[in-house]
């Protein structure tokens, strides 16, 4: 319904709004917005197509630094707008931009059901791990013990891993980087674009003044080799600084457990080959924790199905072949009518 | 019973008397196809030229165990021969199927009312069950009634021994004598059942043959008791109607269809988001059913969901609409604040049930007008307009969509239970006399700022994504009353937040003049309403002043803004007396925003207000 107009290309600049960023100086969301703007311009989208949506965090300022449409709603509710949004004008291409509270605290039950309707959109979850909008207190993913403002002898409640969320929740498309692997993350906002349904992506992010180095067990330069593990469709699950130690799978139990190759007659075969198709498989790698495990990082499931959207569209249509619109005055004389 | 001078109907047969109007209530068994019976009565009657009001009365329990006095279902309908407003007060008649159909209904019905009853259905068992612990039938508990206990299954089992049922089949056919033998009660033509019936089981001339027999069954019944002079019988005269085409329509259909026609005039997609809730869900299953008409349904996963999504389908440039009852209206009340705050159209219909909390569902109240015009937080205005009758829902919701696109702003349409389920007959309108400017988006980049306004209606532009040149950002947080980029500036939310005010107050312009209803715009007495208790209120005023009481009606369709003439006409008044199903909320409005005395009429017990009622207090206030 819309036009998209032939753009000259736009750089990372084009995307950048006139606005003054109020993000903490060292806030790990300056990376990702500047990662989102300039691949936004190798994807050669067009910013008049693009929204953003948030609910309300320090993530959700995101729209207000896009020089697209953008939206900043409520908290917790910009998977439900969203929704509404893509059902009202399928065409667009819809960012949501969320964090661990907004999506899996207040906003959890809408994220759970963007999911499994598998709306096209892309759901971006920045987890630091802390509330930062409302100064420091623990959130779902926190790890327990955190102490904060609301726990000061340290939290109690599991924490949700959201990948495995995302999964139980029936999401098509499922995906991990960090706020500074600008390349990396590059390549999964790419992938998570081209994915048709929701494409859920979990950022970790640093919120430095709440949460400093919470994730440094895995993003540490000295240790970032032996704990991140970079899953791509086709190829072994390797990792390490020497490249050499990989996951296989014990047949026992149905778990993963970390080999070396070249040791104990390991040999590269014996390595599992990442299939993003393979649910099973996806599900065993979001759980994947350090220091036991490496964070598994990339595009950990991909099995693309037809969205919600066009399912709806393709039901309206089915209608309007079955019986056209008539005039509404036939509409409303239609069934038993009678005349005084 | 309104009745005239009885007069000579047939030489041969004794006399049917005239009456100016009836109310029949059919009940029984939730599985005894009440309100099959009652819509072909109702359809009968229309065919009659009556005109006539219907309510049907379900049981709250979805399969209520058998016989239980829960388990009742009722459709009741008055029709007549003058101007019917409402299902009616009190039964004239009750067709009871079962002795829990008795027991929950017999105290409504009028003193010296017909009863039509089952009696093989007054077994020891049944009785029990129903909560009676002696036979209504056998002492005089039932004294100020007429009884006509008729074997319905035994009649109906002879009237098809023929047919080749089994019991089981035969007996489902019970409605249809029930309904012969009140079709002989008022003469009337069973021949459009009879065809119905042919057409509905078409492919089932076994099953269509054997309901029209049971049908004549009850009516060559009526004629036997005719013949024996037991029972008095009635004729009832066509009503004088306004010429047209007609059909019949629940509140909850001509909402629907005029939320299609307002977004179909304004040239808009609709979307519904909704979350099922009685006796909301209604308006999302019609509207489900309207694909073809660029219509969207979207049941969300809870109602934050289904206002938020509407929200999210306006913003993407449709007609966002969503559906709800007060718990359900409560948890939307934060997206309503957002709606407001980035000033986008949006409908939100609240079919008001009986509270707080989760109240009575399926009784009917008007106690979420403070919720509709004040349940907010901050100065949070918005439009709120009520429905006075189903058929007047159809205008009401092409209204709304009028407001929401012209004012870019949310609007409140305030119906319930009662007006959503209940049918009168509809003098079809042609949808081109509505009017609703058609949307045109703002397309043009040049000078474009999202917070510029239109002058005269303060709405801002809209403009939307997949525009080129027009990118913005809109949201929660406090706008440049230009820009619409964050500001925390002391004087711009003082300037939005009286923007915001001045815009909602200026929809009042386009009101036309307020005019008292019925009566005099100047008088000892007016009695106001708003919402669903119009009929009751109409005929109460109308009666007084057959009386020469010189009572006026004043009926407000704009709860907010209200029309700005609401105080000098109630200013003309000695007594203004509001009546509303709630404890004084239109009430604390009115002297709020106009200074008059105003007193309230007031009840919160589920049932509509009776017209005696209203009378009574009306009439007490005049003498002293």
């Amino acid at each position: 319904m819309n036009v998209v107009t032939p753009v000259d290309k736009l750089t990372a600049k084009d995307f950048t709004s006139d606005q003054e960023v109020r993000w903490c100086p060292g806030c790990g969301d300056y990376a990702i917005a500047a990662a989102m703007q300039s691949t936004l311009a190798e994807l050669g989208v067009s910013r008049e197509n693009t929204v953003f949506v948030s609910g309300i965090g320090c993530a959700a300022r995101f729209p207000y630094y896009m020089a697209t449409y953008g939206f900043h709603t409520i908290h917790g509710r910009a998977p439900a707008i969203a929704t509404g949004i893509k059902l009202a004008n399928p065409d667009l291409d819809i960012w949501v931009v969320s964090g661990d509270g907004d999506a899996l605290s207040i906003g959890g039950n809408h994220l759970f059901h963007l999911l499994r309707r598998n709306v096209d959109v892309q759901f971006l979850l920045f987890n630091n791990e802390i509330y930062g909008l409302t100064k420091g207190q623990y959130s779902p993913t926190s790890r327990v013990g955190t102490r904060s403002p609301s726990t000061p002898m340290g939290s109690l409640d599991t924490p949700v891993v959201a990948a495995s969320f995302a999964l139980g929740s029936g999401a098509r498309f499922v995906a991990r980087s960090v706020d500074t692997l600008r390349k990396p993350l590059s390549q999964v906002l790419k992938r998570a674009h081209a994915h048709r349904g929701t494409s859920f992506v979990e950022i970790f992010q640093n919120c430095i003044v709440y949460n400093d180095g919470v994730f440094s067990d895995f993003t540490e330069k000295a240790v970032a080799a032996d704990n991140q593990l970079h899953v791509e469709d086709g190829k072994p699950l390797l990792f390490g600084s020497e490249g050499n130690r990989g996951l296989r799978m014990k047949s026992d139990t149905f778990e993963l457990e970390i080999v070396t190759v070249g040791e104990d007659g390991v040999s590269e075969s014996d390595v599992l080959v990442h299939d993003e198709k393979n649910r099973l498989l996806a599900t065993m790698l979001a759980a994947l924790q350090p220091p036991d495990f490496p964070m598994a990082l990339g595009v950990i499931y991909c099995d693309p199905a037809p969205g919600y959207e066009a399912n709806v569209m393709a039901q309206i249509a089915q209608a309007k072949a079955k019986s056209p619109a008539t005039d509404l005055n036939a509409l409303l004389r239609q069934g038993h009518t009678w005349t005084v | 019973m309104v009745s005239s001078t009885a007069v000579k109907h047939d030489g041969s047969k004794p006399e049917r008397r005239y009456l100016e109007s009836v109310v029949v209530r059919f009940a029984g068994d939730s599985g005894d196809g009440i309100q099959l019976t009652g819509s072909q009565f109702t359809q009968t009657t229309a065919l009659a030229r009556n005109d006539l009001a219907t309510f049907p009365d379900y049981p709250a329990e979805i399969r209520a165990p058998a016989g239980t006095t829960f388990g009742v279902s009722a459709f009741q309908i008055n029709f007549g021969g003058r101007d019917i407003l409402t299902p009616g007060d009190e039964p004239d008649v009750l067709v009871a199927l079962n002795p829990a159909a008795l027991k929950v209904n017999q105290e409504t019905l009028k003193p010296g009312g017909l009863v039509i009853l089952d009696s093989m259905s007054f077994t020891d068992r049944n009785m029990r069950k129903a909560g009676y612990t002696a036979n209504p039938l056998e002492d005089d508990s039932l004294g100020k009634f007429r009884i006509i206990p008729v074997d319905i299954a035994r009649l109906t089992l002879e009237a098809l021994k023929e047919m080749g049922l089994s019991q089981k089949e035969a007996l489902r056919c019970k409605n249809l004598l029930t309904l012969g033998l009140v079709y002989w009660l008022y003469d009337c033509d069973r021949q459009p059942t009879i065809d119905w019936l042919e057409q509905k089981f078409a492919s089932r001339p076994e099953i269509a043959k054997a309901n029209i027999a049971a049908l004549n069954a009850g009516h060559a019944y009526g004629e036997t008791m005719e013949l024996d002079g037991t029972v008095e019988t009635y004729t009832v005269p066509a009503a004088d109607i306004a010429p047209g085409l007609y059909r019949n329509v629940t509140g909850a259909e001509a909402l629907a269809w005029g939320l299609v026609a307002g977004a179909r005039l304004a040239g808009l997609k609709l979307f519904l988001g909704s979350y099922p809730i009685t006796p909301a869900s209604t308006l999302l299953h019609i509207l489900s059913r309207l694909k073809q008409y660029d219509v969207i349904t979207f049941q969300a996963e809870d109602e934050i969901a289904a206002v938020c999504s509407a929200i999210g389908a306006s913003y993407a440039g449709a007609l966002g609409i969503t559906s709800s009852s007060g718990p359900g209206v409560a948890l939307k009340t934060e997206a309503l604040g957002l709606a407001i705050s980035v000033e986008l159209p949006l409908v939100l219909v609240n079919s008001q049930r009986a509270g707080p909390s989760t109240g009575m569902p399926t009784k009917t109240e008007q106690s979420d007008l403070y919720q509709a015009v004040f349940g907010r937080n901050a100065d949070s205005p918005l439009a709120v307009l009520a429905a006075r009758a189903p058929t007047d829902c159809f205008d009401v919701a092409v209204e709304a969509v009028r407001i929401a696109v012209t004012y870019m702003t949310p609007v409140i349409v305030l119906t319930d239970g009662y007006i959503a389920n209940a049918a009168e007959p509809w003098l079809i309108p042609d949808v081109g006399d509505f009017k609703v400017p058609p949307i045109e988006f703002h397309t043009d980049a040049e000078g474009f700022q999202p917070y510029l306004r239109n002058e005269k209606t303060l709405a801002r532009a809209w403009a939307v994504p997949g525009t080129p040149g027009l990118e913005h950002r809109v949201g929660g947080i406090e706008k440049d009353s230009q820009t619409g980029n964050i500001s925390y500036d002391p004087e711009n939310h003082q300037r939005m937040t009286d923007v915001r005010a001045e815009k909602i107050a200026r929809i009042a312009e386009g009101f036309a003049p307020l005019v008292p209803e019925q009566g005099n715009a100047k008088g000892p007495m007016a009695v106001v309403g708003w919402g669903s208790t119009f009929g009751a209120i109409s005929r109460a005023v109308s009666n007084m002043r057959e009386d020469g009481l010189d009572v006026s009606h004043i009926h407000l369709r704009h709860i907010w803004p209200l029309p700005r003439d609401l105080g000098d006409l109630l200013r003309g008044f000695d007594h203004v007396i509001v009546a509303e199903m709630n404890r004084g909320q239109l009430l604390t409005l009115v002297r709020s925003e106009t200074l008059v005395d105003a007193e309230g009429l007031n009840k919160v017990t589920g049932l509509p207000f009776k017209i005696s009622e209203i009378e009574a207090r009306v009439r007490a206030r005049l003498e002293n």
